[in-house]
């Protein structure tokens, strides 16, 4: 049994707008396992992005934060001040490669020297010292060590992907996120990425001793079919689902994962039409006293409108936010028809 | 290291300034002031406050330009290009000094309200507010009725107003790459604040720091010889201002011409130098302007 590095109960970041306030991440309560990749999967516009930063303190004042609990391997993030945070947790325990990664090298400086900085910020390293260890990242990444000395506009758009993820390698974190890593890039260079994101987690970790857990947010299912060991499912600023790869693709219970996978094109039924799901997510100023997909879920019954549903969990591992999970089995099967969407 | 940098900086800024013809005319003219500024001492032929008597032995009075005094001499008999290159030296001072001294301050003001927001972007932004609602000589009047004439309150007054433009087209153009994605990665990467605005920020800022730093000293060199005109400046440090302020108490306007030609000239000139070298790096600032 793996040990659990991140614990995250009841999370809620709300924005202050002029409209009112905005729940962009509404209880969520999810954990990840040492040594694992944890995927996060969201339609865009459903709190993903708000949630890491949450976590990782990057919020714009306008922003509120609460949680029951936030630990980290040990660490309680939710009494660490400011300083505290920054010296032990950021880049040192957990690393970021942001979303459009291509556009997070300033542009002003040497790849390489952006990659030092990161080091000279946490750590006593001497140059020569920090220069091998840039050099060394930069051949697990599959650039060459002459690039270190290039502006970001020189590299291609892969090639900065590379940087960037060398960089957040730098300091060795326990966690690293990845927040659309491959959103931009073509189908080919998404694989390649993908493929050389494991490859290169494999070495490290092989040579380093060290483990590294990656928790990878996207919109594309299939990045986080090829990639995760375990999967939560995010909508409207909650978490639906979350279990392990397999159990989500072939045991999904909540209404929400079986519309999702069918919106997505199987190669191995090119001539069915895709479904997808009808209505558009609430909006999140709006107060939902009910489950938030019921508006748009082809299973609600009366109750789902008005009672919350708890995220429990069904079976070892495997949580979800739904009341009816008595007739799964029907769901499962209605729910790869077109008819039962369309009503 | 250190050295290499600096190498590679002035090579940079070479490269921009030169890429345009104006550019090219306005260094050198710049340049040639420079010198001029600080070789003052052996350069004037005479000294700039003596009357001087010329070779027919009567006081060399209202000369106009000749051999022996090249650029004329005044209603007293001093020699204009000792004059004009002693002025050069206050003029080129006064420009450098409040140049520099209100694109620090704007520089500050225009990060730190951009990059805080909030509170203290309203405190500082209201503050140049007010100052844009203060004009410049009624200032200077002022700080020279309680203080007495002295080239340092022309350049603390000049610094006080001058700095406002450059506070306000910094702190927009820092909320923008304040939105940048790579501020955000080096806030992740434990930055300090410090660190990501004068580190991460101001350098993405520098072409539009050194656009308006040649602004700001333009505007310098204009304000510090209106003052001087007007009879506000030091009378101890002659500037260019100054010696048509002398011209204007004289009466001679309408007589001595080569009295008012080469301050007049020399003002256009090492203005427009200033203003073609911002120019220059005004294409780098915003590409557009090159494609028309």
């Amino acid at each position: 049994m793996k040990r659990i590095l991140l614990e995250i109960k009841n999370l809620k970041t709300s924005y202050r707008t002029e409209k009112g306030t905005v729940k962009a991440v509404d209880g969520v309560t999810l954990y990840i396992k040492e040594n694992e990749v944890f995927g996060l999967v969201g339609e865009s516009g459903c709190g993903k992005s708000t949630l890491i930063r949450s976590i990782m303190r990057l919020l714009p004042q306008s922003a509120q934060m609460t949680a029951e609990m936030l630990r980290f391997s040990g660490y309680d993030l939710l009494s660490m001040t400011e300083s505290e945070f920054r010296e032990k947790i950021l880049w040192q325990e957990i690393s970021l490669v942001p979303q459009s990664a291509m556009n997070a090298l300033n542009p002003v400086y040497r790849v390489g020297n952006q990659i030092m900085e990161a080091i000279r910020a946490h750590r006593e390293d001497d140059k020569v010292e920090r220069v091998r260890k840039t050099e060394d990242l930069f051949h697990l990444v599959g650039l060459q060590s002459a690039f270190m000395k290039s502006y970001p506009h020189e590299l291609s758009g892969g090639m900065r992907q590379r940087a960037m993820i060398a960089m957040s390698l730098v300091l060795e974190p326990a966690l690293i996120i990845m927040d659309e890593p491959t959103t931009g890039l073509d189908v080919l260079v998404q694989e390649r990425i993908l493929r050389k994101l494991k490859l290169i987690r494999q070495t490290w970790m092989e040579r380093s001793g060290a483990t590294a857990s990656i928790l990878l947010i996207t919109h594309d299912i299939s990045v986080i079919a090829e990639m995760s060991d375990r999967i939560g499912i995010m909508y409207s600023g909650q978490l639906m689902e979350m279990a392990s790869a397999m159990d989500l693709f072939y045991e999904p219970y909540h209404p929400y994962t079986l519309g999702l996978k069918n919106s997505f094109p199987s190669i191995l039924a090119l001539d069915s039409d895709l479904i997808s799901i009808p209505g558009a997510p609430p909006n999140l100023i709006e107060e939902i006293p009910g489950c938030v997909f019921a508006a748009r879920c082809p299973f609600a019954i009366p109750e789902c409108r008005e009672i919350r549903p708890e995220f429990r969990e069904v079976k070892p591992d495997h949580f979800i936010a739904c009341i009816r999970t008595d007739h799964v089995e029907d769901f499962r099967r209605l729910a790869g028809v077109k008819s039962t969407w369309q009503s | 290291m250190k050295l290499e940098a600096i190498k590679n900086f002035t090579a940079g800024q070479a490269r921009i300034i030169t890429k345009n013809k104006f550019g090219v005319f306005g260094s050198v003219v710049l340049l040639f002031f420079g010198l001029v500024g600080i070789l003052t001492p052996w350069l004037a032929p005479h000294d700039p406050w003596v009357s001087l008597y010329g070779a027919d032995g009567c006081l060399a009075m209202l000369r106009p330009p000749c051999l022996e005094f090249p650029l004329g001499t005044t209603i007293m008999g001093r020699d204009i290009l000792s004059q004009m290159v002693y002025a050069t030296r206050t003029t080129v001072l006064i420009g450098l000094v409040s140049g520099l001294i209100s694109i620090i301050i704007g520089a500050n003001f225009g990060l730190l309200s951009g990059y805080y927001g909030g509170k203290l972007d309203e405190i500082l932004m209201r503050f140049t507010d007010i100052v844009y609602g203060m004009p410049f000589l009624p200032f200077l009047i002022v700080l020279i009725a309680l203080f007495g004439r002295s080239l340092w309150f022309v350049i603390i007054a000049i610094c006080c107003i001058v700095w406002r433009t450059s506070a306000r087209v910094i702190r927009a153009q820092t909320l923008a790459i304040k939105q940048r994605q790579f501020i955000l990665a080096a806030k992740a990467r434990g930055c300090s604040n410090f660190r990501i605005i004068y580190k991460h920020i101001m350098p993405n800022l520098l072409p539009l720091l050194l656009l308006y730093t040649s602004f700001n000293i333009a505007w310098s060199i204009l304000a510090e010889a209106g003052a001087s005109f007007l009879g506000f400046g030091d009378p101890s440090n002659l500037s260019w201002g100054g010696m048509l302020y002398n011209l204007w108490i004289s009466g001679k306007v309408r007589t001595a011409w080569w009295w008012f030609a080469w301050p007049s000239i020399c003002i256009i000139l090492l203005v427009s130098s200033l203003v073609f070298i911002s120019r220059a790096y005004e294409e780098i600032a915003n590409p557009r302007l090159k494609q028309r």
